[in-house]
């Protein structure tokens, strides 16, 4: 994966398949500590001990149409190689929690990327699940709650355009308020 | 910071005229796959892209949903038209680009863009 917000993507997507009804997703930069910390936590079917075991390995994969199953193992190595960490909780029909730790600075520390478009396309494309999203820089941080946009739209569809080109704007500003524009 | 105010501008404008998506017979499906090797491979902006074109150009019989590995990575990103009564178009080792084309030609005009189909692959 050329950035890690296309890691976020591809395991938030084991969430969805995992039939989650919340997906929160956080990333948090810590400059201090030089740390980079994301986390991906599901309520969704969880993984049996078996699954949980073996879903590190490269050749272990629950579906049938190929034989390897990298989602979870690029996202680890990917961490690991800037020296950092990486966990994964689950309990079976609780939910998972992945949590992936990044030295900042490293230089083998791939790009954030387009962290916006990943949540745009989750909450657009998956708009019968709620996502709670956070973005932190140091002591700035944002949130954002579709049950508490649902909840204001009052029956109007998530995917809606007006709606997804909102949240489209309200990740975009926020996000630069937060960060200052850096290039993370 | 943004706020949630301008939410209630929208439910405002939108209330009412909500309709109901018909999931009619006459509804094309434009799958786009979104599994480990199709994200890797640049699907999430092609994604992106086919929704907003179809969007922006008004299909209402047209749908863009995503799925998972359909056990072709290589070919990755990977795009399946499926229309009411004909057989599916898989396209292959899409971009934003060519999926605009695809919009264009396929989804509006009828034709299907034959030089980036599966089987335009020498497979």
């Amino acid at each position: 994966m050329t950035e890690i917000s296309l890691n976020i993507l591809d395991i938030a997507q084991n969430s969805v398949k995992a039939q989650a009804t919340l997906i929160q997703i956080s990333v948090i930069i810590d400059t201090k500590s030089d740390k980079m910390i994301v986390i991906i936590d599901d309520n969704g079917c969880g993984m049996t001990k078996e699954q949980l075991e073996n879903v590190e390995d490269p050749f272990y994969t629950t579906r049938t149409t190929r034989k390897v199953g990298l989602g979870v193992p690029f996202f680890k190595y990917a961490a690991l190689s800037t020296g950092g960490d990486f966990s994964i909780q689950s309990e079976t029909l609780a939910g998972t929690s992945v949590k992936a730790v990044f030295g900042y600075s490293h230089i083998d520390r791939m790009p954030l990327g387009d962290i916006n478009s990943t949540i745009h396309t989750l909450i657009h494309f998956n708009s019968n699940i709620d996502f709670l999203y956070m973005y932190r820089y140091d002591d700035q941080e944002f949130v954002l709650d579709t049950r508490v946009i649902r909840e204001m739209l009052s029956g109007v569809p998530i995917d809606t355009p007006e709606v997804s080109d909102y949240i489209r704007d309200y990740l975009k500003e926020n996000k630069e308020e937060v960060d200052k524009n850096q290039v993370i | 910071m943004k706020s949630l105010e301008e939410l209630k501008a929208i439910r405002e404008k939108m209330q009412g005229q909500v309709g109901f998506r018909s999931e009619d017979a006459d509804q094309t499906r434009v799958v786009v796959g979104m599994a480990t090797c199709g994200i890797a491979s640049g699907a999430r902006p092609v994604l992106t892209t086919m929704s907003d074109a179809v969007q922006k150009k008004g299909l209402q019989n047209v749908i863009v949903t995503q799925t998972g590995c359909i056990g072709l990575c290589q070919y990755e990103p990977i795009v399946e038209v499926m229309e009411p009564g004909k057989e599916k178009v898989t396209y292959v080792k899409m971009d934003s680009e060519k999926a605009l084309e695809v919009v264009e030609q396929h989804l509006i005009r009828g034709q299907v863009v034959a030089k980036y189909t599966l089987s335009s692959t020498n497979l």
